[in-house]
Formats: structure tokens, C-alpha cells, sequence
């Protein structure tokens, strides 16, 4: 499989503490790919470096190169970046507007004004995040009126709507309850034919259950990086086998 | 012990009622003394030749009391101050809340204030002795004291609040909806305007209506300026007089019918603020619900 995502000897310090030390990874395409490991170890800085959203906070320092399709990321126009790199929340974050202006904002911003184009938009995106048949009769309701994990599947849905190549979702399950939880592993499963998933979890099962890849990060290291039932059957490392048998962490 | 403390809790508690009930009697006091004084004015010349005549000459030999040239002017006038001033006001609001270094924040966000607390006769002084004589050059008339004078001193004073009240609505906006535009490759600019702003909508269209309160019930700044000839408001240029003016000149020397009248455009200001107060209500609950 080709790889989409090249990091290389990627280091980012916050001020002066480092949060990423050292990071070389090939994220293939269309798989998902689990990013695993304790609290404060440096999963959501990387996940966040890959759609520079890092450039947004004070006093973040990088170094290393990180390409995305054989370009360098931080040479190329970030909106465009963003646009194909796509990243749904911890939290659930739908703006404050309708079901409908939340899955078209992306795509309007893109510059589409065309009022068919943008329902097929939208309905292909809602009908990608599994979410259709939940809001076709009330897309004109706000979008905070929906259920925990319905807002997830929005937010899910308007990330899809830009047509990104590559998905990051920082724990996007951690906030919901475990039948949203297993609505969103089926989702991603299934987007996975399309797009290429890197994913923050807590839950090892959940790495196990959908990722083809796992990355084991300690201590803004990585740990471990290979297919995951490797990691998960007889890892390499010593520390990675006492994190994924809940010896620590 | 016990015993003391609890009755010592039942006196501040009295107290706090008390102090609570003076502002209560207050508003009674003045809105009953308002529409006391008010009516018998309005019952004498007729509410319809009252509101909508169109002529006010209280002193004249037949005198006339129409206020339309007064609630005319006080109409435009605000409205004047709200579409230059609103802009202004959200645009910078847009720029502190979300752009500017904090240093540049810090200076303009206490200009801002300074800007509140300048006394209105100040803002009239200033307009008269500049705005007044550099318009008469400008636009070539003989005098400079006129209507668009009045909503230039009006959209000013306005500035601070629709600002300050722009800027929290724009703070309180939270960093997850800007970080989902931005994560969605919208720029900054594209984020703040089609993000942040709605969603800080009831707050900036309250710092709005409350920018409205502040226009309609200015007196002193628009009497220096506005030229206070109590003509229709039927040109920019015009030399008008707005209900709180109205009242104002005359009162010192207002007698009989004259008097009452003066009492009975004092109570349709009442109304106006009355019902703004009702829209600000209205927009400040919207925003609860949110
Ligand atoms: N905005 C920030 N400023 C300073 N330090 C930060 C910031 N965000 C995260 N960190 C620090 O970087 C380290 C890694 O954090 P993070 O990437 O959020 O870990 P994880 O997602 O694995 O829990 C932590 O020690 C955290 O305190
Ligand atoms: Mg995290």
C-alpha cells in the first residue's frame, strides 16, 4: 500500500517542554490507523501537527519534516491542507446553526453557491456518516437539538462534506455512549474504503476491533508502530506489551 | 447563638428588601407621575393633532403642538447613528475580540472606555466647535448645526457600548466552533465572520437596541449640535430638534397648555424607551436559550 502521510524525525516542543520527540511514521493509504497510549503522551499534539492546527497555539516549535501526498506540509497552503486532511473532535462541536448550514458551511467556504449542488452535498455526506435517515425530515432544525452522538455523525458528515482524503478523529467516541460508540467504529469501517483514518483512542479494544495499524506512543515517543494485531498479539516492545495488557496506563 | 444569628440573618435580609423596594418605587413613581402629567396635555390637544401634526409653535399667538417634527427626527437621528455606527462598532469588536495583539487590545480596549465616560456636554462641545463649522465648509451651507451634525455626534457615542458589549458577546463564543471552520480549511477572517459573529448574534444585536436607548435618549450633546429649530427633519442639513430637546428648551419657561405638552412628549419618549427596553429583554432571553 502506497502511504499517504510521511512523518521524519518529527520533534515539536510547546515552549520549552518537547511533546513529540523523534517521530518517523508511514500512514498507508485508505486503512486506519489507532493511535494508543497513556494521557499526556503526545497523541493529540501529533494528530493535530498533521492539519497544522498546532499553528494556531503560542510558542509551538517543530522540526522534522511531515509530508502529506510527497509534498512537505508546512510549505503548502494550509486551508488547502485542511480541506484534504479533515478532523472531527473529541467533543462534538456542530455549530450553533442548522443540520443543513452545519454539513454545508465546509463546501460554501470552498466557494460551491449552487443550491442543488449543495443538497446532493449534503445529502451524500449525511448518507456517508450514516446519519440520513436520523435528520432528512428536520434539516432545517438546529443542529444542538440532536442527541450526543447524532452531533458526532454531524460532525462526521461535515468533515465528509470537502471531500478530504485523510480523516483524523481524536477520540471521537470517548464523549458518547456505547451504542453511538459502535455506530461511529461501523462508520469508520466502512470510510475507510474512501479515506484514510488515523484515529486517537483510549479504548484497546476499540483499536483492535477497527484498525488495521496501531501506533503506541510514550512519553511523546513512538513506542511501537506495525499492523495491529502484531502489536496486540506479541509486541516487540516491553513497554508496549504491558500497555496493551493493562499493565500501566 | 444560634438564635441571634439567624435574626441578624432576618435583619440584612430586610435590608437588602428594602434597598431593592426603593428602586421598585423609583420606576412607580416616575412612570405614574409621567402618565399623571402626561395625559392631561395629550386629552387637551388631541392625541392624533398631538403625534402627528406637524407643527410646533408653543409660543405663537394661535400656538400649535404637533411633535412629528420631534419623534421624525428622533427616528432618523437614531437610525442615522445605527448604520454608521453599528459597523464601526461590530468591526472593531470583531478586530479586539479576535485579532488584535493583546498589547493593541489593552491600549484600544481602554480608549473604549474613556470614550464611555466622556460627559455628553463634552461630545456637544467638541461637535459644536469642530464637526458643526467643518461641515458648513464641507458641504457649503450656511449653517452647519443639522441633522446629519447630530447623528455624527449620536453614532459616536454609541461607539463604546455597541463595542464593549460586541466584544464579550465574541469572547464568550467558544474555541470549538472556530476550531471546526478553521479544521475545515476556512481562513481566520471566513471563520470570524461566518462563525464567531453568528453565534454571538443575541449579544451584538443587544449591544444594538441598547446602542438604540442610548441614541434616542441623549439630550444634551444633540442640543449643541442639531441647530434645535423645531422643523421637520426633511434634509440632512436640516436644523432639527429631537424629543429630548424639545423638552428640555422649553421647560424653564413653559407655562399652562405649553407645560403640559412639554410633559406629554416627555411620556412618549417614556414609551419609546419602554418598548426598547422590551426588544433588549427579548434579544438577551434569545441568547439564554441558546
Ligand atoms: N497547548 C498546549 N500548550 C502547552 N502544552 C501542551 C499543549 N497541549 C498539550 N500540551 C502538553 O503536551 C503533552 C502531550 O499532550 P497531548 O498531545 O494532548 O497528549 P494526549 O493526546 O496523548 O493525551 C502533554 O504533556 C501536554 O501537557
Ligand atoms: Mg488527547
Amino acid at each position: 500500500m502506497n502511504s499517504i502521510i510521511t512523518a521524519q524525525d518529527l520533534c515539536l516542543w510547546y515552549g520549552q517542554s518537547q511533546a513529540l520527540k523523534n517521530i518517523n511514521i508511514q500512514i498507508p493509504e485508505r486503512s486506519i490507523t489507532a493511535l494508543i497510549g497513556p494521557s499526556g503522551c503526545g497523541k493529540s499534539t501529533f494528530l493535530k501537527t498533521l492539519n497544522r492546527m498546532n499553528d494556531l497555539i503560542n510558542g509551538v516549535r517543530i522540526t522534522g519534516t511531515v509530508e502529506y501526498n510527497g509534498t512537505d506540509i508546512f510549505s503548502q497552503d494550509v486551508n488547502q491542507l485542511r480541506k484534504e486532511v479533515g478532523m472531527v473532535f473529541q467533543k462534538p462541536n456542530p455549530f450553533p446553526m442548522s443540520i443543513y448550514d452545519n454539513v454545508a458551511y465546509g463546501p460554501r467556504t470552498h466557494g460551491i453557491r449552487n443550491k442543488a449542488q449543495l443538497d446532493e452535498i449534503v445529502e451524500r455526506s449525511l448518507r456517508d456518516a450514516a446519519i440520513w435517515d436520523e435528520v432528512k425530515d428536520r434539516l432545517k432544525k438546529n443542529a444542538l437539538g440532536l442527541s450526543g452522538g447524532q452531533q458526532q455523525r454531524l460532525c462526521i458528515a461535515r468533515a465528509l462534506a470537502v471531500q478530504p482524503k485523510v480523516l483524523l478523529m481524536d477520540e471521537p467516541t470517548s464523549a458518547l455512549d456505547p451504542i453511538s460508540t459502535l455506530k461511529i467504529e461501523e462508520l469508520a469501517t466502512n470510510l475507510k474504503e474512501t479515506y484514510t483514518i488515523v484515529i486517537v483512542t483510549h479504548n484497546m479494544q476499540q483499536a483492535l476491533r477497527i484498525s488495521d495499524r496501531t501506533a503506541f506512543f510514550l512519553l511523546g515517543e513512538l513506542v511501537e508502530y506495525g499492523d495491529t494485531e502484531q502489536i496486540f498479539s506479541q509486541p516487540a516492545d516491553k513497554r508496549t506489551e504491558d500497555y496493551v495488557t493493562g499493565r500501566f496506563g | 447563638m444560634k438564635k441571634s444569628s439567624k435574626l441578624f440573618e432576618g435583619f440584612v435580609h430586610g435590608i437588602f428588601l428594602v434597598l431593592g423596594l426603593v428602586t421598585i418605587a423609583c420606576v412607580l413613581i416616575i412612570t405614574v407621575y409621567l402618565v399623571a402629567s402626561g395625559i392631561p396635555g395629550i386629552v387637551e390637544i388631541g392625541l392624533t393633532d398631538f403625534l402627528f401634526g406637524d407643527e410646533w409653535a408653543s409660543t405663537a399667538a394661535e400656538p400649535k403642538y404637533g411633535i412629528l417634527p420631534f419623534i421624525l427626527t428622533s427616528i432618523y437621528g437614531t437610525l442615522g447613528a445605527i448604520i454608521i455606527g453599528v459597523p464601526i462598532g461590530v468591526l472593531t469588536a470583531v478586530y479586539l475580540a479576535k485579532i488584535a495583539p493583546s498589547s493593541v487590545k489593552n491600549v484600544m480596549g481602554q480608549m473604549v472606555s474613556i470614550l464611555a465616560g466622556i460627559p455628553s456636554v463634552v461630545y456637544g462641545l467638541v461637535g459644536m466647535m469642530v464637526l458643526v463649522p467643518g461641515l458648513r465648509k464641507l458641504f457649503d451651507i450656511p449653517d452647519g448645526a443639522s441633522l446629519l451634525a447630530a447623528i455624527i455626534v449620536l453614532a459616536v457615542m454609541i461607539l463604546p457600548s455597541i463595542i464593549k458589549m460586541s466584544v464579550t458577546a465574541l469572547e464568550a463564543v467558544p474555541q470549538e466552533y472556530e476550531d471546526a471552520s478553521l479544521a475545515l480549511g476556512a481562513t481566520a477572517e471566513e471563520t470570524y465572520f461566518r462563525v464567531s459573529l453568528p453565534a454571538a448574534k443575541s449579544g451584538v444585536a443587544a449591544s444594538v437596541v441598547l446602542g438604540v436607548g442610548r441614541a434616542i435618549g441623549e439630550a444634551m450633546a444633540v442640543m449643541m449640535v442639531a441647530g434645535n429649530a423645531p422643523n421637520m427633519p426633511d434634509s440632512l442639513f436640516q436644523s432639527v430638534r429631537f424629543l429630548t430637546t424639545a423638552v428640555a428648551s422649553e421647560m424653564s419657561y413653559s407655562s399652562g397648555l405649553q407645560r403640559q405638552a412639554l410633559f406629554s412628549i416627555a411620556l412618549v419618549l417614556f414609551v419609546f424607551i419602554m418598548l426598547i427596553n422590551a426588544l433588549l429583554n427579548f434579544f438577551l432571553k434569545g441568547e439564554k436559550k441558546e
